[in-house]
């Protein structure tokens, strides 16, 4: 910012304005993991691996595309998670269905899963972390500092794509056939759902979401091999406080979340943040594992 | 004298359902007794909340004059309460001796062997020590869970419709066993089959949506017109 | 020969084995022999909470650092002598088990694991937070003059490897006196059956703590020796990685059998070392392993041999 420090209402103001920021794009991944969990009972630990690799994806669009940077990330927003979504139903068909979504050997997997994805990143994008240039560059002027139009831009397009999620969900018939194998899987197979192409369909989903708001943040965070951990603790974080399965419970979780830990990381030490991070999550699932909104997992 | 179970006002709701509905029972030492009623009745309810599995909601349970109300499940049973489920559980993947090591074991054994040996005797199935507890019939894996009760050595053993799915040769041998256990041991049973019921219990209790029906010896509940109107059907026996 | 006899010549034979094999082996594969020694001993006290009581745990990290750091610390701080400083290793390893033991054994199955993988992500990141008494990420070197036991000095090769030796055995021969106990039989009741346990008149909650307990000393003890033996203590052995291998390494090695993680332990080191002069991106060994087994070979190499004949292997 390089300009006089803020005083305590505009800084607070800014860390509010990273936090719906924050907030935005962990909604999108977690309700894709929570996606994952509410209609296959699955728990997926390799999640923050197909955030990565949309991002990582995006890069190596807009690198090599010769387009201008407006039109390269959106093929980036369009191609990289359609990738991730095919890698993800790979697993699923190769793996998670051998294991018969057994919940304890499914996490095992899907940490295989996770060192798998994150080294071939590492192998093939290197351990360098590399921006992704923003499709504009709008600065907004607030009275005490300058803004990127560009995030807020990001709180709009994330909004809009839960919109469309849970239009899915209760407008589609492919929406229906989800919610009907979440609530009673048997029964869904008994009126000839074949719950299987669901279960695949189902992963490849969430594991797009995850891509595609990787690709939103990436313009405003540089792509990193790494860069999975933190979303997949936080996610985890939202959709447990949320409750597991619960679309709403999600999205207001996610809220809560981002903008704590904005102001937290803010205000105080982001290292502190992500302590009272994990330490909540632990005791929620501890001592009230329904979580906010969700019905007993 | 006193009883060596007596409880009073047990009850238990599941939401909406009222299981077991201000129950007064009383289990004398050294009486087989026959809990009998039909299904849904509240039986395996009732007796899962004197074994301490679910708890209850309002209500007292005295062990011999001790209040057990408040103890969980596995405290009851080193009192002395055993019970056996209604679908067979046992360590499938153990061997046979496994299995009833681990029940008397629980109750201090220094003679482990010996105690195994002898409560695989009483059931008849000494020669299947070494065998894979899974692997035996069906017949044979309900007697394996008697003899773990037996190995408890309880003062009290409640069994949950132990005949279900035996041939008519191992109810014989089944009767028989029962029969042998009191007076050092009290059985509380529940069971459809009514010749079972009626050539073994000494007393009977007739439960019938959560409450108690009717209790008495067996010649009192055979002609008893409530539970003849309510269960016994006049004749069709169950099971 | 009884199964009793066979079992402990099987074991004390290995034991000769390793004694025998610092004669042989260069020493460049003799340290790493040590390395797998103390990591062993981690996996078996893993095995205790997961292979034998059935308890998943995704934090031992957390148990295997708080050793490192309860041996360290006071050595770095507070100038302690190098046995009470162990001791104090294991005694921080057990302690810390029990506290997450208290509040997690309130969970079963995938919340378990959940909940141990967050207290383990919390640990290491209040190590960084710290990193002032610490040493935070960069960790610090413990000094060769405190890692002498009894005039030993165990930054040299073959007292190191003795050292090594000595925990392993103990560890090893402890593990399979207590699976052969009735403790170790109540444990496997309660991961097979835990309602019928309970009903036999076993806590269930009592059970697993103690095994808990049990897997957290032995963590401990490893986390102090490899701190102690190799000289280093730092931030990286509580991160996320140490909760994965000791899984690994019983898994690969078969889970619930006693020399199983040994097994584990040495064929993943030598195939990480193997994979590392090839590529940095080693750990993807790891991720592939972990899913070939879960999907091909749950019972790993010594399980599936006894099902397979082996009856007797404890």
């Amino acid at each position: 910012m390089g300009t006089p420090p803020l005083s305590f209402g505009p800084f607070l103001f800014l860390a509010l304005l990273e936090g719906t920021v924050m907030a935005a794009v962990l909604a999108l991944t977690a309700v894709g993991l929570s996606l994952v969990f509410g209609v296959m009972r699955v728990v997926n630990v390799a999640h923050g691996e197909f955030f990565m690799l949309g991002a990582v994806l995006a890069w190596f669009v807009t690198y090599y595309l010769p387009l201008p940077p407006a039109l390269g990330w959106i093929a980036a927003l369009i191609i990289a998670p359609l990738l991730v979504a095919g890698i993800a139903a790979l697993a699923d068909v190769l793996v998670l269905k051998r294991l018969k979504y057994d919940p304890e050997a499914t996490i095992v997997a899907t940490i295989g899963l996770l060192y798998i994805l994150q080294q071939a990143a590492l192998t093939f994008y290197g351990p360098d972390a590399r921006p992704v240039p923003a499709p504009f560059d709008l600065r907004l002027q607030f009275p005490w500092f300058g803004y990127s139009g560009y995030k807020l831009f990001v709180v709009v397009a994330a909004a809009a794509l839960l919109g469309g999620v849970w239009a899915l969900m209760t407008h589609t018939k492919a929406g229906l056939i989800m919610r009907a194998t979440q609530v009673d899987t048997e029964v869904a197979r008994a009126f000839g759902i074949n719950t299987d192409r669901v279960y695949t369909a189902t992963f490849a989903l969430g594991a797009a979401l995850a891509a595609v708001a990787a690709v939103l943040i990436v313009p405003i965070q540089q792509a990193h091999y790494l860069m999975g951990g933190d979303p997949l603790l936080l996610a985890f974080i939202v959709v447990i406080i949320g409750g597991l399965g619960s679309l709403r419970g999600t999205v207001v979780a996610a809220l809560i979340i981002g903008l704590s830990d904005g102001v937290i990381s803010m205000f105080f030490s982001p290292t502190l943040a992500k302590i009272i991070a994990t330490l909540l999550v632990a005791l929620v699932l501890v001592f009230r594992p329904q979580g906010l909104f969700g019905a007993r997992a | 004298m006193a009883a060596l179970i007596e409880a009073s006002g047990l009850t238990r709701h599941f939401g909406g359902v009222r299981a077991v509905e201000n129950v007064d029972f009383r289990l004398e030492h050294g009486e087989i007794h026959a809990l009998i009623g039909p299904n849904g009745a509240g039986k395996t309810t009732f007796v899962s909340l004197l074994s301490g599995r679910i708890p209850v909601q309002s209500g007292r349970i005295l062990l011999a004059g001790d209040d057990i109300t408040a103890l969980s499940a596995h405290a009851r049973v080193r009192k002395g309460i055993a019970y056996t489920f209604q679908i067979t559980s046992i360590y499938p993947r153990l061997s046979v001796f496994d299995n009833v090591a681990l029940a008397a074991q629980s109750r201090g054994a220094p003679d482990l062997k010996d105690q195994v040996a002898a409560a695989l005797g009483r059931v008849g199935l000494k020669d299947h020590a070494a065998q894979t507890a899974g692997t035996l019939s069906y017949g044979h894996q309900r007697l394996l869970e008697l003899a773990m009760g037996l190995a408890l050595r309880p003062r009290v053993l409640i069994l949950d419709e132990p005949t279900q799915g035996l041939a008519a040769g191992e109810i014989e041998g089944f009767k028989s066993l029962v029969a042998s256990l009191v007076p050092d041991t009290t059985v509380l049973l529940i069971e459809h089959n009514m010749d079972v019921v009626m050539d073994l219990a000494t007393r009977i209790t007739v439960l019938n949506f959560g409450q108690v029906l009717a209790t008495g010896t067996p010649e009192e509940i055979r002609q008893n017109s409530h539970v003849q109107a309510a269960y016994l059907g006049g004749g069709d026996a169950e099971g | 020969m009884t199964d009793g006899a066979k079992s402990w010549a099987l074991h004390l034979g290995l034991i000769v084995a390793l004694f025998a094999a610092q004669f042989f082996l260069p020493q460049y594969h003799a340290t790493n022999l040590a390395r797998i020694m103390v990591l062993a001993v981690f996996a078996m006290g893993y095995n205790i909470a997961f292979g034998y009581t059935g308890l998943l745990s995704l934090g031992h990290a957390l148990f295997f650092a708080a050793g490192m750091y309860g041996m360290g610390l006071p050595i770095w701080q507070l100038e302690w002598p190098a046995l009470p400083a162990l001791i104090m290793g294991l005694v921080a390893g057990g302690g810390v088990a029990a506290a997450v033991g208290v509040l997690a054994l309130r969970t079963t199955g995938v919340s378990f694991m959940i909940v141990t993988l967050m207290f383990a992500q919390a640990g290491y990141l209040t190590i960084l937070y710290f990193n002032t008494y610490s040493g935070g990420d960069e960790g610090f070197v413990v000094d060769r003059a405190g890692r002498m036991i009894g005039g030993m000095d165990l930054a040299a090769d073959t007292p190191r490897y003795l050292a090594a030796l000595g925990l392993f055995a103990v560890a090893m021969l402890g593990c399979l006196v207590l699976v052969r106990s009735p403790f170790g039989r109540v444990m496997v009741a309660m991961r097979e059956n835990e309602e019928r346990s309970r009903m036999l008149g076993y806590n269930p909650f009592a059970v697993k703590l103690t095994a808990l307990v049990v897997s957290g000393i032995y963590a401990g003890a490893a986390g102090a020796a490899y701190g102690l033996l190799f000289g280093y203590v730092g931030a990286s052995f509580a991160q996320i990685q140490y909760s994965i291998l000791p899984l690994l390494y019983v898994l690969l090695g078969g889970a619930g059998t006693v020399i199983g993680p040994f097994l584990g332990a040495a064929a993943m080191f030598y195939l990480i070392d193997i994979a590392s002069s090839y590529t940095s991106a080693y750990f993807f060994v790891v991720g592939a392993a972990l899913v070939a087994l879960v999907v091909f070979a749950p019972k790993g190499m010594l399980g599936t041999l006894r099902d397979r004949g082996l009856k007797w292997l404890p």
